[in-house]
């Protein structure tokens, strides 16, 4: 965190979803960007304007998958056609057999993916990271709960204590007020 | 227990959230539940609990017994080598289907009303699995070698036969075990958050801080987290139709006459979404209305699970017929012998059972007011999860017991330790039960919360188009006529 003078940024509450999508608008179109709400729900036009575009997710799941399904199937070719050949039902020991070999190929695919999924979002959110700034925040442990925060970091480049202050507040939340780092 | 009872108001049956509810009353009636103080734990707990654990311990003393003695303490037999363990088994895998299916095919098709019972019906699948589990490891004889199914580095210079049905159950049962347990822990990841927040007692502030993992309901979080939650579901939909199409190529894939039915992946799938709502039925029913959930789980819910039962039952139905015709048609002596000894052989029972059970049992869901009559449905429910193990033991028994060969017939019968073993699988399926409505948010809080701003937007729509026309309330989820 830059120590941009001391604090991590400043926070305003809302006290409905409607009231933190209006927010998160006007603070864009104002020009912020290092910017963060927090709702105890996802509201998508939200997440839209705070953090636009690609979420990472699914490309780490597509990669997953397929080293999954590699995985399962390399591990079977070998095992059945190089290391350990015997003959079932007549069938020949090649590749063309390759059909017997989709049910394992696919179910490592969805585990190995599944994984992607869950780490993957874990990882790219930064969790875990059981101390945060924002916790700092007054009625902050609301937000799990029925509050609706919209957070404008000391590190955006338009930051300004007094100017930041002044647009949150233009805002009509119901408090704004300073996190400490 | 110190819950914010909202106003209760009479459940009409066409809604899926009671009006009056707000996102303070839902994250305070279902996230206190868990925070309830130990010393304050409902008797009803206890006395449930206290049941299922007793019936673990026969669960324990069953397995005890079976390692002392080995699998000959069952009535299994040649021709009959997989009998009740194989039936309980399909049995409790199937019943964990339902969760998947509310968690994740009703995610992809954005039914809103999920939110209420997918957290539940998800436990329900993972408890199952667990008790499924079991079974074809304390089948193997040696269960202590049951890791000999995982293909791993080994002196004997051996590999499993991956050509096996039966070793992909071992890929399809542990992957969807795994699956359903990340996808169960992502979910609850926010709800831990609010348990933390709620929380008054310094530990267990701090036991639910570490599991929430920092949870701050950030934006950028929920974008990542919605993603990876509708790609979950994505890649679970498919895994539940193959797990049971797995299991149900342990049987299609054998030469037994009644088992090389190629209905039998599709049937098998309707079949076990049959029995999992039922069972659904059979275990939200009373705790809705012992924690006073009536709110989040509404009639509606239960009028369109019964919809769902007897949709997925037609299914299974259409499968029988399926089976009776392709006996007929196939001109194999053994296929047709297979339906004369089903219809008159020495466990004709079962099999008229099972047609009573699944079949003309589940009429009555046509009827509105019998999908909304609370023992109309406990009772329909429980005589549905008695057809669909007869099913199982149709399939098994019936057909093994008439295999090819007169001279090797015989005759299956189940020994004491068959059901206790079976009894005991109830008592890890409950104690774990228990343990997750006590200590876990049995209903997702979050996604409730979701569902209600969803609600009120579209009540604030509808309400914009059709100008004042409304004469009722401001809108708390008023009517949703469906979840989109």
């Amino acid at each position: 965190m830059q120590a941009s003078n001391g604090i991590y940024g400043v926070m305003a509450e809302f006290d409905s979803p409607n009231a933190l999508i209006e927010a998160s608008k006007k603070a864009r179109e104002a020009g912020y960007r290092k910017m963060d709400a927090y709702s105890p729900f996802p509201i998508e036009e939200v997440s839209h304007e705070v953090m636009p575009g690609d979420t990472g997710v699914p490309r780490i799941v597509l990669i997953c998958g397929l080293i999954g399904a590699s995985t399962g199937f390399i591990t079977q070719y070998i095992g059945e056609f190089i290391d350990y050949t015997y003959i079932i039902g007549g069938r020949p020991n090649n590749i063309t057999n390759w059909a017997s070999m989709i049910p394992i190929t696919f179910e490592l695919g969805i585990l190995f993916a599944a994984f992607g999924a869950v780490f993957g979002m874990l990882a790219l959110n930064g969790l875990p990271m059981p101390y945060h700034p924002v916790f700092n925040a007054p009625r902050f442990e609301r937000a799990s709960q029925d509050a609706f925060f919209l957070c404008i970091e000391s590190a955006d480049p338009l930051f300004d204590r007094g100017r930041t202050s002044q647009f949150l507040r233009g805002l009509n939340p119901l408090q704004v007020s300073e996190v400490a780092n | 227990m110190a819950q914010a009872q909202p106003i209760r108001t009479t459940d009409t049956g066409d809604t899926y959230l009671l009006p009056g509810e707000t996102y303070t009353s839902i994250s305070s009636t279902i996230g206190d539940v868990p925070l309830t103080a130990p010393f304050k734990t409902p008797r009803g707990w206890f006395l449930g609990f206290g049941i299922a654990f007793v019936l673990l311990m026969i669960f324990l003393v069953s397995v005890t017994w079976l390692l002392i003695r080995g699998v000959g303490v069952w009535g299994i037999n040649i021709p009959v080598g997989w009998g009740m363990d194989i039936i309980n088994f399909v049995w409790w895998i199937g019943i964990g289907h339902a969760g998947t299916l509310i968690s994740a095919i009703l995610l992809l098709l954005n039914q809103g009303w999920r939110n209420s019972i997918n957290r539940f019906a998800e436990a329900m699948t993972l408890f199952a699995v667990a008790c499924a589990g079991q079974y074809p490891i304390l089948h193997l004889g040696r269960p202590w070698l049951f890791y000999w199914l995982i293909p791993y580095p080994n002196t004997h210079g051996m590999w499993p036969n991956f050509r096996s049905p039966l070793d992909w159950d071992v890929f399809a049962v542990s992957t969807y075990a795994t699956v359903s347990i990340l996808f169960w822990l992502v979910g609850l990841l926010p709800d831990f958050a609010t348990l933390r927040d709620r929380a008054t007692n310094p530990l267990v502030k701090r036991i639910y801080g570490l599991a929430a993992c920092g949870w701050r309901g950030s934006a950028r979080h929920w974008h990542r987290y919605e993603m990876a939650s509708l790609l979950l579901a994505g890649l679970s939909t498919p895994l539940v139709l193959s797990v049971h199409s797995i299991i149900s190529l342990d049987f299609a894939i054998a030469q037994v006459p009644g088992w090389q039915v190629t209905v039998f992946p599709p049937y098998f799938v309707a079949g076990a979404v049959f029995a999992g709502f039922a069972m659904v039925l059979l275990l939200m029913i009373p705790v809705r209305t012992f924690y006073g959930f009536q709110s989040y789980v509404t009639i509606r819910h239960l009028d369109v699970m019964a919809k769902v039962m007897l949709a997925t039952g037609m299914i299974v139905v259409y499968g029988y017929f399926m089976e009776v015709f392709g006996s007929l048609y196939s001109s194999s002596k053994y296929e047709q012998y297979l339906l004369y000894n089903r219809l008159s052989g020495p466990s004709a029972w079962a099999y008229y059972g099972l047609l009573f059970c699944n079949a003309v049992a589940i009429q009555p869901l046509w009827f509105r007011r019998v999908r909304q009559n609370i023992p109309a449905l406990m009772i329909i429910s429980m005589i549905i999860s008695v057809g669909m193990w007869l099913e199982r033991y149709v399939i098994i028994v019936i057909s093994l017991q008439r295999e090819f060969l007169p001279s090797s017939w015989d005759i299956y019968v189940p020994t004491v330790w068959d059901w206790s073993l079976y009894l005991g699988t109830f008592g890890l399926f409950f104690t774990l039960l228990f343990l997750f409505v006590r200590v876990l948010p049995m209903i997702n809080i979050f996604e409730i919360r979701m569902y209600l701003h969803q609600e009120t937007e579209r009540a604030h729509r509808n309400a914009a188009a059709h100008g004042h026309d409304h004469d009722h309330d401001h809108g708390h989820a008023h009517g949703p006529a469906s979840a989109d």
